[in-house]
């Protein structure tokens, strides 16, 4: 049956007909949707975990036991994960085991722009590079056939443009595999350093066998219309490149990217008088076929940094600026916002008004805490990062002898993501840091996820919620205050509380997150009286896209409102008042 | 390279329902035959940032995704959204805007202004379609159908009325909002044929 498939949602329908049985991922835009299109195939079984590095031991895990396994991620998943995944290459696998990883040139929601095919070389794996969303979901298929022939894990990588992007898709039949039947095999799965010597030597040699089949590999295609002019390219680029060269432009397509094929790379650059290697971010290809003697254009021309496109990269070949009509104005900037109702909202309008403090913040939708109006974080690195960046500091400021307060900040998917190790280090080392936990009793930033502390699993089944202030008080933090920061004047007091207070302690900030969909709210909203408005702005500065200022005075968006009246709270003349039961 | 391809750019802010209309789209143009891609960036959507989705059909198509001077539509659906998407588009690309503004941030807390000039400069540079969509759904009893009069806006101003487009409302809008959607899609056309 034909569909009109993302390529995420693609890749979702390859691994069911691939007869994966066990998948574990961590979500991370752009590759949550593999995950959250899991569900109609009852013959996989799914999950969130924790955090990457745990869902890829988990599908490690599963396919040591015998049935084939996935984990996803986004780029800097890998990351967290790299330790399980550069071992397993080593140990290889017993069904196959494919590893999901999503870029995201341009970060359109990212930190960083890494290029994760480096991690092929890397760690020393065989990887796929899909073009559109029938890539995705052929090549998993071959995936796992390559992971069990070669009985190594496949990287499977995936940009951001290849996942969101829809196309006509061809579904397939499932596959049924018989499960192995499990043997203890030490010598395989035991990775203690005389292990590790003998696969040492297996790797290269595995290295040498995928280099082979990187030759016939069905998905490296050269499609030959001329001569002149050759284009090797993989991933999205493929895309572009087919887009903007001309006619009789002949293509060597890399599906099959780690190890690369280069007798055919060679034959290709040899039937043509330039050659050009097309690549989104890093040389990656290019370098590689640089060092083998072969020349071509690459990144002299095409840019290395942000997304590429067709119109960037026909500038890049023929040197003229894309031709558009000049508008004579220009947007005013439209950055994401704390939505109306959040409850980050409380919290960092309590924060910015304090002075001498400093907040390490992390990723998620508090992210959105350190921009203007607010502008209540001095730093944010990456997931779990918040409570030990935040250690840091106060050492440093010890050192130097600077008095301030500190705060680490996250959220409660972070907080087991990789912040409980930040909870330990600042007790054991005696950090003069007060750690808090936003916790709004989801996944928020990814498009609300279920996490460890929410109750509920991936699937929909009913789950042990893990208690954030158990694990405070598990670790021997003495007072763990919990406040909802839509009081402001409890917030105020409980922050106060907790600095003043000599033991280790911790605060928990504690009301669910608006978007919940099976959290039913009063319907409610707030609404100025434009009589007692006497424009001092205040109310502007909790920075809510439902307050505004229209004809010199404060007005509220009654579509957007929901009558959280942290506005309320803070204006000084009463002049906003809340309407309820709608 | 692929010159018969046609590339339509949706552009708003976060839950205005362009992503119905990119489906009832992409439905009506892979019912009549044509290869089809579309790429949405919908990161922060939720968090009321600017969105933005791409549909490009032809009889093959390679890139789901345009950059600078290469799109021949586009539908915003709110004014601020045009101008800064507007760069997208073809030297004789033509805009259908929406006549409505949502105040980003910047300007709702009076660090910036909304300008007032936005669809007399827009028209300058391309041919604009503009009439309040917002208005037209009220009138119609339904503020949310304020998508679709901008999809039936599109259709007449692209001269795409040749597609099956009853049918493909019909396969993704919910049956009990299906006559609503339908007389929405008609005011849109009307709204555009009476500005063309
Ligand atoms: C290593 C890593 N994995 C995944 C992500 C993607 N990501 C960004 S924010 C976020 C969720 C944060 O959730 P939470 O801490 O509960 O905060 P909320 O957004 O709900 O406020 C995730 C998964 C990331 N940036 N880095």
């Amino acid at each position: 049956m034909s569909q009109f498939l993302s390529g995420n949602e693609a890749a979702a329908r390859g691994l069911y007909e691939a007869g994966v049985r066990v998948g574990s991922a961590y979500p991370g835009t752009p590759s949550t949707e593999i995950f959250e299109n899991l569900y109609p195939y009852e013959s996989i079984y799914h999950e969130w975990a924790p955090n990457e590095k745990v869902a890829a031991e988990v599908a490690y895990g599963a396919s040591i036991a015998g049935v084939r396994a996935v984990t996803a991620m986004k780029h800097v998943g890998l990351n967290v994960a790299a330790d399980p995944v550069f071992t397993a290459a080593y140990n290889g696998v017993g069904r196959g085991f494919v590893i999901i990883s999503a870029d995201d040139p341009s970060m359109h929601s990212s930190q960083n722009e890494q290029d994760n095919r480096h991690y092929a070389r890397a760690a020393k794996l065989p990887m796929f590079e899909p073009s559109d969303s029938q890539d995705c979901l052929a090549m998993i298929r071959e995936a796992y056939d390559v992971s069990e022939r070669f009985d190594i894990p496949v990287l499977f990588r995936l940009t951001t443009r290849v996942s969101h992007s829809r196309s006509i898709v061809e579904e397939g039949e499932p596959l049924v595999l018989e499960p192995l039947a499990y043997k203890r095999d030490t010598k395989k799965y035991i990775a203690s350093p005389a292990n590790a010597m003998v696969h040492r030597a297996q790797l290269e040699e595995k290295m040498k066998d995928l280099a082979a089949y990187a030759e016939t590999c069905p998905f490296n295609t050269i499609d030959e219309r001329g001569h002149k002019v050759g284009v090797i390219s993989s991933g999205g680029a493929m895309m572009i490149a087919r887009e903007v060269f001309p006619e009789d432009t002949s293509f060597l397509k890399l599906g099959f990217t780690h190890p690369l094929p280069m007798k055919l790379i060679r034959k290709f650059a040899e039937s043509v008088e330039t050659l050009y290697v097309v690549e989104e971010l890093d040389p990656y290809l290019e370098e590689q076929i640089r060092a083998a003697g072969i020349d071509c254009i690459g990144k002299a021309i095409v840019p290395s940094m942000y997304e590429l496109n067709p119109a960037l990269l026909r500038e890049a070949l023929t040197g003229r600026k894309p031709e558009t009509a000049e508008v004579e104005a220009s947007a005013v900037p439209r950055p994401p916002v704390l939505c109306p109702g959040c409850p980050h909202r409380g919290f960092f309008y309590t924060l910015s008004k304090r002075k001498n403090t400093i907040i390490a913040g992390d990723i998620g939708c508090y992210t959105l805490g350190g921009s203007p109006p607010l502008s209540a974080l001095d730093s944010v690195v990456c997931m779990g990062g918040g409570f030990s960046v935040a250690m840091g500091m106060a050492k440093a400021f010890e050192q130097i002898g600077e008095d301030k307060t500190i705060f680490g900040v996250l959220g409660d998917s972070t907080f087991f993501h990789s912040g409980i190790t930040g909870v330990v280090e600042i007790l054991y080392n005696k950090g003069n840091v007060i750690p808090v936990v936003l916790d709004n009793s989801i996944t928020s930033m990814t498009g609300q996820q279920d996490n460890p502390g929410t109750g509920y699993t991936l699937m929909g089944e009913i789950a042990e919620a893990v208690s954030i202030e158990s694990v405070f008080r598990a670790v021997g933090y003495k007072k763990i205050f919990t406040v909802d920061p839509q009081d402001l004047k409890a917030m105020r007091q409980t922050i106060e509380d907790a600095v003043a207070c000599r033991e280790p302690r911790a605060i928990i900030v504690k009301r669910p997150c608006v978007l919940i969909k099976r959290i039913k709210r009063e319907r409610a909203r707030c609404a100025v009286d434009r009589d007692k408005c006497r424009s001092c702005k205040r109310c502007l500065s909790v920075g809510c896209p439902a307050v505004f200022f229209k004809d010199g005075r404060s007005t509220i968006d009654p579509n957007l409102c929901v009558g959280c009246t942290v506005c309320l709270q803070v204006c000084p003349f009463d002049a906003i008042f809340k309407e309820e039961q709608l | 390279m692929s010159s018969d391809v046609r590339t339509i750019v949706l552009a708003g802010v976060g839950g205005q329902g362009t992503i119905l209309v990119s489906r009832v789209l992409t439905t009506a143009l892979i019912d009549a035959g044509y290869d089809v891609k579309m790429s949405e960036i919908h990161g922060m959507a939720q968090r009321g940032g600017s969105v933005s989705t791409t549909v490009r059909y032809g009889k093959k198509v390679d890139a789901p995704l345009v950059g600078k001077g290469e799109a021949d539509i586009l539908v915003a659906f709110e004014q601020m959204e045009a101008v800064r998407h507007s760069s997208i588009l073809k030297k004789d690309g033509i805009i259908v805007v929406n006549d409505y503004k949502i105040m980003p941030l910047p300007v709702a807390s009076g660090a910036a202004e909304y300008p007032d000039n936005y669809i007399e400069a827009l028209s300058k540079a391309f041919r604009v379609i503009a009439f309040n969509a917002g208005e037209a759904a009220m009138a119609l009893g339904n503020a949310r159908v304020m998508n679709i009069i901008m999809l039936g806006a599109m259709v007449e101003a692209f001269e795409m009325e040749q597609f099956d487009w009853d049918s493909a409302l019909a396969k993704q809008v919910p049956p009990k909002f299906l006559d609503i959607n339908r007389r929405a899609f008609e005011a849109g056309r009307a709204l555009a044929g009476r500005k063309v």
